[in-house]
């Protein structure tokens, strides 16, 4: 299960929407807007998508970890819009027979959707300027999470 | 000949041309290659963003070699930045 969402992220039903009787483990990732990055303080980021295409390969990812572990159930959901500071922005939630297999196969799939789905930030600075993310193979790191 | 393409702009590239959709004129048949270089020559931008920047070509990650045309939904893809 895939979605693009404009509303706040109900992780809780999230979770339970993954949980299966055969399944002993449920993974949940949360991201969320954080408040600094390096020295910059952070008031707000605003998302956007494009949403055919993003859609298209969050599909793809989740058949991906469907193909290479035992998943049960797996779901992740992306925000887009303007989020305040604390707001959540992406959540991912995979239920697996086995701990390890659920921490690898929730892993996997947010490493994925951040390298792979055409999803864009702008940050908000408390200095009034604002400006869009776009990552750099140097800047890769310092933008990693 | 010659064909125009229209390509769907996101992020820092919509916000510098105030525009999510621009037309490109390029040769018939053209490449996403010459695309790119098509939106590099005419200053379409930054040219080291426009360098890191993808090129999808109905909703998929084209490589430099796949073709483009007037009837295909292509869309320039700055570096991701969502999660």
């Amino acid at each position: 299960m895939i979605e693009l969402t404009r509303d706040p992220i109900d992780f809780q039903a999230l979770t339970e929407r993954v949980r299966r009787p055969h399944c002993g483990a449920v993974v949940l990732f949360l991201g969320t807007v954080r408040d600094l990055t390096g020295a910059q303080v952070t008031v707000a980021l605003d998302y956007e998508a494009y949403p055919g295409m993003a859609e298209k390969k969050m599909a793809e990812i989740e058949a991906d970890v469907r193909r290479r572990w035992p998943v049960g159930e797996v779901a992740m959901i992306h925000r887009l819009g303007h989020l305040e500071v604390s707001e959540i922005s992406v959540a991912a939630a995979v239920s697996c027979p086995h701990r390890a297999q659920a921490f690898e196969a929730c892993r996997h799939a947010i490493d994925r959707l951040k390298e792979l789905v055409p999803i864009w930030k702008k940050e908000n600075w408390a200095d009034g300027t604002s400006e869009w993310v776009h990552p750099s193979a140097e800047s890769g790191t310092r933008n990693a999470e | 000949m010659m064909q125009t393409v229209r390509v769907q702009l996101f992020a820092r590239f919509r916000d510098l041309f105030g525009a999510d959709l621009i037309e490109v004129k390029v040769n018939a048949p053209a490449t996403v290659r010459e695309l790119r270089d098509a939106l590099v020559s005419r200053n379409l931008g930054p040219t080291a963003l426009l360098t890191r920047s993808r090129i999808a070509v109905n909703n998929e990650f084209a490589g430099e070699t796949t073709p483009v045309s007037a009837a295909d939904e292509i869309a320039l893809i700055p570096p991701v930045s969502g999660g």
